[in-house]
């Protein structure tokens, strides 16, 4: 299904003030494609994707799945939760793998999340192990595993639940440039093949060749010529 | 549980520590409270071990608490309770603390003096005539006597007729049975010519409701407790009771701000991962349980390991420390201990609730 950000304003109290992060800002991604986000540090990136993945309310606007309105100013926490918990997958800035589980425990966490083991979860987490390349990796944990293997196994976390929307934030800041192309090759291929609409924030254009599109961001809204890029 | 015993086997350093904080205090507070139950029984043993339902205590002034060492009954209150409504027996009982010497040695035993056919010797013993003794198992040992030998008791000698074999004592010190006229001459009470005679309590047996006791005591001047209060008017039992109910009392407290602290520490260095947790789709119910559910299975382990052992400890020792192990003093302490601990260790959790998953977005 499509991930529509509609009318997106997100403002953050700033001292006496307030700072406005994101302003009236539209996207859609078509499900199964990878857009990536470009901008400079403090353009409002990450403030969008927490929008997109209900991690904050927007001020004003709503992110919708197809058409279920998923997040909207008034959504509790408790179901923004349950939307992430089964439709959508974050991959963060650094991988944020749990230091006690392994990597194959890391991909299993999300079935105990949601309070059920399916038959064959296993399998599952193996298969998508091996589809980032970490099979040989699946029983160490995270401070046994290099910073690019940790972004691999965050990668597969995201997706083992099929998710939706897959959101991406500034996954290859901490790599170098053909490490970082490779991971964002395999997100667009994984993206196509889960049928994801996947989102990924980056400020580092030169590894993005294998995404459908590229949207830039300013100053909390979408560039002139990127937002006519995307109006399909 | 998926992360919270996931976290155990990798912090177990940390845990292992807190392990043993939690048995070494289970193991004082079940040790502590096994010797309260152990001083108790020797300070008391004698008194709540009488087949009787109350005892009757006269004060020199009415409204005194009843006591011991202080009260002093006649046959006429006996008599006023004899005749009470539901009573069915009625008799005096002398206790006087006192200096024993045999033939071997000297020892401190309380002399509990009884009427002629007196119920109250244990193991349905006759009463002892007068000029002979029926002493408990510790005052033998304690004396190093047997039946036929001869023991002075405060300067009055007597024969002693039987050794029981039972466990009664009274402030610590073992008990001897003795004829009423005998005790009154040991305990320096030789009733005056008006008075009949004298002993220290009206040893009351029978269903009486409390209107009758109540018009009773006033009647007869008397002070009426039932025989398991009675223990209170033991003054070496009160004080020592008291202060080590409050040992116990606060190693518990203790206890549960230990691990409310550690559970505070622990959950402040795992905001991290708490924010990515929430992040993935954890809902607070999810994230409390398993913290809770942590929390409950580190004291069950440590309070159960300290409490086993001060049990296994505790039944070693019995004869030379005065330890009494039942589930009162090993299950009781440890399940406050666990209760308790995991009140500390909610409120350390609490905070999870307010950690934002918007958090989980920022490198670290
Ligand atoms: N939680 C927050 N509270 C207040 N201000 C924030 C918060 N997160 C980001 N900001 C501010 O919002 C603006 C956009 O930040 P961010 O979305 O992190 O940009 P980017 O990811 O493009 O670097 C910045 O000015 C930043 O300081
Ligand atoms: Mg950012």
């Amino acid at each position: 299904m499509d991930l529509h950000l509609d009318a997106i304003t997100l403002v953050y109290p700033d001292g006496d003030s307030t700072l406005t992060a994101v302003e009236d800002l539209d996207l859609s991604i078509p499900s199964g494609t990878t857009t990536a986000l470009l901008g400079p540090s403090g353009s409002g990136k990450s403030s969008l994707l927490a929008v997109a993945g209900g991690l904050t309310r927007p001020t004003a606007g709503t992110v919708r799945i197809g058409q279920d309105v998923v997040f909207h100013p008034a959504t509790t926490v408790a179901a923004a939760t349950r939307a992430r918990l089964g439709r959508i997958g974050i991959v963060f800035q650094s991988p944020q793998l749990l230091g006690s589980l392994t990597a194959l425990e890391q991909l299993e966490l999300h079935a105990h999340l949601r309070g059920d083991r399916p038959a064959g979860l296993r399998a599952r987490a193996l298969d998508l192990l091996a589809e980032v390349g970490m099979s040989d990796h699946a029983h160490k944990r995270p401070a046994q595993l290099s910073g690019g293997q940790r972004q691999r196994v965050a990668i597969a976390r995201a997706l083992i639940g099929a998710p939706q929307v897959l959101l991406v934030d500034e996954p290859t800041s901490a790599l170098d440039h053909a490490r970082g192309t490779q991971v964002i090759d395999l997100i667009t291929r994984l993206a196509r093949e889960l049928d994801a609409a996947t989102l990924v924030v980056s400020h580092d254009s030169s590894t993005l060749d294998s995404v459908d599109r590229t949207v830039r961001m300013l100053d909390g809204r979408l560039e002139e010529a990127s937002r006519s890029a995307v109006g399909t | 549980m998926f992360v919270a015993l996931r976290d155990l086997r990798h912090a177990r350093g940390r845990f292992a520590l807190m392990l043993v904080v939690i048995a070494l205090i289970a193991f004082l507070v079940a040790f502590l409270s096994s010797l309260t139950a152990g001083l108790a029984r020797e300070s008391t043993s004698a008194v709540t071990d009488l087949p009787v339902d109350h005892l009757a205590f006269a004060m020199p002034e009415a409204d005194d608490d009843p006591d011991f060492t202080a009260s002093t009954v006649t046959s006429a209150q006996r008599d006023a309770w004899s005749a009470a409504a539901g009573v069915e027996g009625a008799e005096l009982l002398g206790v006087a603390t006192t200096r024993a010497q045999s033939a071997a040695t000297t020892a401190a035993v309380t002399a509990f003096g009884v009427e002629p056919r007196s119920t109250l010797v244990p193991a349905d013993t006759p009463a002892p005539i007068t000029g002979t003794a029926t002493v408990s198992r510790g005052a033998a040992d304690g004396l190093s006597v047997a039946v036929g030998d001869t023991v002075s008791l405060g300067g009055h000698d007597l024969q002693i007729g039987t050794v029981l074999d039972v466990d009664a004592s009274y402030a610590h010190t073992p008990v001897v049975w003795v004829a009423l006229a005998d005790w009154q001459t040991i305990g320096g009470r030789t009733p005056a010519s008006d008075e009949g005679q004298t002993a220290t309590v009206v040893a009351v047996t029978g269903d009486v409701d409390d209107d009758t006791l109540h018009r009773t005591d006033a009647g007869a001047g008397t002070t009426t407790l039932g025989v398991g209060e009675a223990r209170a008017a033991i003054s070496s039992f009160s004080s020592e009771n008291g202060s080590l109910v409050t040992m116990q009392a606060f190693l518990i407290g203790i206890s549960a701000l230990v691990v409310g602290a550690f559970y505070t520490v622990w959950t402040i260095s795992r905001f991290g991962d708490i924010a990515v947790l929430k992040a993935l789709g954890a809902s607070t119910r999810y994230l409390l349980r398993d913290a809770i559910g942590q929390a409950f299975l580190v004291l069950v382990i440590g309070v159960g390991l300290g409490t086993g052992v001060a049990a296994a400890g505790a039944t070693f020792l019995a004869g030379a420390v005065p330890v009494v192990v039942t589930a009162t003093t090993t299950l009781l302490p440890g399940a406050a201990l666990v209760a308790l601990g995991l009140v500390g260790a909610v409120l350390a959790v609490a905070r999870i609730t307010t950690i934002d998953p918007h958090a989980a977005l920022a490198a670290r």
